[in-house]
């Protein structure tokens, strides 16, 4: 087999570790590729390089591909979602300012519940807080506004607003924000640089919130088959790797290298680990599945997902909404990772939200366990249509 | 006759966003206003109600533009970001020249052409200047680094500078690795020993 070299972008972050680990540790290299990983400024800057063949697959956010089926932002190149590269791994943080009012409040920043943070929030606060976010089409965004408009803060009680993540200490030390949620290692270097205080991971909105989705162009993949089996097998294989809790202090340090994402391992694995340190004064909490690279098909591109996304998007843009769940590309994602050996689930949708426990359902084989992935105020998602 | 179109460019570096502004200004028909300060960028660049907005592909904080393109936007018409299919091959140019440009809604190709191929040039030469700068200052770090190996070597084993040099780039050689990977290499072991 011939090697190829795939050009790949992708933002440094926590979740990008699947590509990395791919290339590192040899599962791009045991399926004939060689990943030339091309680390991106911004989302717009991976999106671009994606969708103008700069890159031939990238690391992108889940709900970036369906906004631009729905012909949301600038750039409308037709993307699939192949696998879903990480489940849940986001921080909602605070300012100093807002963490000194709900420690004197008493608030204890118990990291787990929602209800009782929106609580505490909307009776600290008197204005409307704004929440920086890395990028208007975003599972933060999502998770922001779920949880709002079900709480006390409601839908008017945030507003949302573009902050780069490694600007957003200067963010909130300018005021320009109040709040924030971001991606790892952000939310932990927030609080290590004494900028602000975390109080509740994405996990305790949704608890299995499709996060990053690796994406290749809709075209690319009806010519290049047989490649972008290649890239999915080793990606799939990575994920498998990452998800062993021995292999954890060998990730930090892969991933803390200076070309990856140049910080401290010790704060890498905090997120690899679910341990978090949520204030500068020390305090732990620990998140089971704070972030998910395998378990439970995690990489499964369920359809389910995609329409959730897709209702969200279309309420919050007023835009038509249906038939855009095909862009997670349940298809593709059965036919390329069959070949590992690995077990799917029977179904290609579910009722999100409606697994309360680690549950085994029907599968090719048998063996296919889900996890819980309720939101926090028990409502639930159903995709099928409505007549 | 259409009036003068409004363009917008984010640039930090001062010196940099002068030049990309005369350009402009010389090249083609255009009211040209700079931000620097790129806290709250959206609703500053709302402020002036641009036809086109300009800023350097590799910059950070573009992300904080995608909110103009929608259209609950800070902008009274949403902007677009320039692609193919509107004016040919241009945006492709204009990608590898390391601009990215956002055009508000139903602007003409011809209207757009004159004030991209200028950017283009300019953002071009920018990016050359910088490439070269980076190589600079890496060859300079490189350089301090194999002197720090090369002193380290030349007292650990009583040699003088050119052999000390020698033994480097034979071990270099040997493992085919580059010169200032072994020399980084000996300084960190060295400082973990040491």
């Amino acid at each position: 087999m011939k090697t190829v070299t795939l050009p790949v972008a992708y933002v440094p972050l926590v979740d990008a570790a699947p590509l990395i680990v791919a290339r590192e540790m040899g599962f791009a290299e045991s399926e004939g590729i060689s990943l030339d990983l091309i680390a991106a400024p911004s989302w717009s800057s991976v999106r671009d390089m994606l969708a103008f063949g700069r890159v031939d697959a990238a690391h992108l956010l889940s709900p970036v591909p369906i906004a631009m089926a729905m012909g949301l932002g600038g750039v409308t190149t037709p993307l699939s979602a192949v696998s879903v590269l990480s489940v849940n791994g986001n921080v909602i943080g605070v300012s100093r300012e807002i963490e000194e009012k709900l420690r004197d409040a008493g608030f204890g920043f118990d990291f787990t519940d929602p209800v009782a943070a929106s609580d505490a929030l909307s009776r600290v606060c008197s204005k409307p807080l704004t929440f920086g976010v890395p990028f208007p089409f975003s599972m933060h965004v999502e998770l922001l506004r779920y949880w709002c408009e079900n709480t006390a803060l409601g839908a008017d009680g945030i507003e949302i607003r573009t902050v780069p993540p490694p600007l957003m200490a200067d963010a909130l030390a300018a005021g320009d924000v109040d709040a924030f949620c971001v991606g790892e290692p952000w939310g932990s270097v927030a609080v290590d640089q004494g900028a602000g205080a975390l109080l509740l991971p994405g996990h305790a909105i949704w608890q299995f919130a499709p996060e990053k989705v690796l994406a290749v162009r809709t075209d690319w993949a009806e010519t290049e088959p047989n490649l972008l089996g290649r890239l999915m097998r080793a990606v799939w294989h990575a994920g498998r790797w990452l998800s062993r809790p021995e292999t954890r202090t060998t990730a930090s340090e892969l991933l803390s290298r200076k070309e990856y994402l140049d910080v401290s391992p010790e704060l890498i694995d905090r997120a690899l680990s679910g341990n978090l340190t949520v204030t500068s004064r020390g305090e732990q909490r620990h998140v089971p599945h704070f972030v998910e690279f395998h378990a439970g098909a995690a990489t499964f591109p369920w359809r389910s997902q995609a329409k959730w996304i897709a209702h969200r998007l279309g309420r919050s843009h007023n835009v038509e909404h249906d038939s855009v769940a095909h862009v997670f590309r349940a298809d593709l994602n059965r036919r390329h990772i069959a070949p590992t050996g690995s077990d799917f689930p029977g179904a290609s949708e579910k009722v999100e939200g409606s697994i309360r426990l680690e549950t085994p359902v029907a599968s090719a084989r048998g063996q296919l366990t889900l996890l819980p992935n309720s939101f926090f105020d028990g409502r639930v998602f159903d995709p099928s249509p409505k007549d | 006759m259409p009036s003068q179109l409004t363009v917008v460019v984010v640039e930090e570096d001062r010196d940099r966003a002068i030049a990309i502004v005369d350009a402009l200004k010389n090249g083609a028909d255009c009211n040209v206003h700079v931000i620097g300060n790129t806290s709250g960028l959206a609703r500053k660049i709302a402020e002036f109600a641009p036809d086109i907005v300009l800023i350097d592909i590799d910059h950070p904080t573009r992300d904080m533009l995608e909110e103009l393109t929608l259209a609950s936007g800070p902008l009274d018409r949403p902007v677009a970001m320039f692609v193919s299919g509107a004016a040919g091959g241009l945006a492709q140019t204009a990608i590898e020249a390391g601009v990215s440009a956002y055009v508000v809604d139903g602007l003409s190709a011809e209207r757009i052409k004159p004030v991209m191929d200028t950017a283009i040039a300019r953002f071009r030469m920018v990016r050359q200047m910088r490439n070269e700068l980076a190589e600079t200052r890496r060859a300079l770090e490189e350089r301090k680094v194999i002197d720090r190996a090369k002193g380290l070597l030349m007292k650990a084993k009583g040699i003088d500078e050119g052999a000390a040099y020698a033994l480097l780039r034979k071990t270099a050689m040997d493992q085919g690795r580059r010169l200032a990977d072994v020399a980084e290499a000996l300084v960190t072991a060295s400082g973990l020993l040491g």
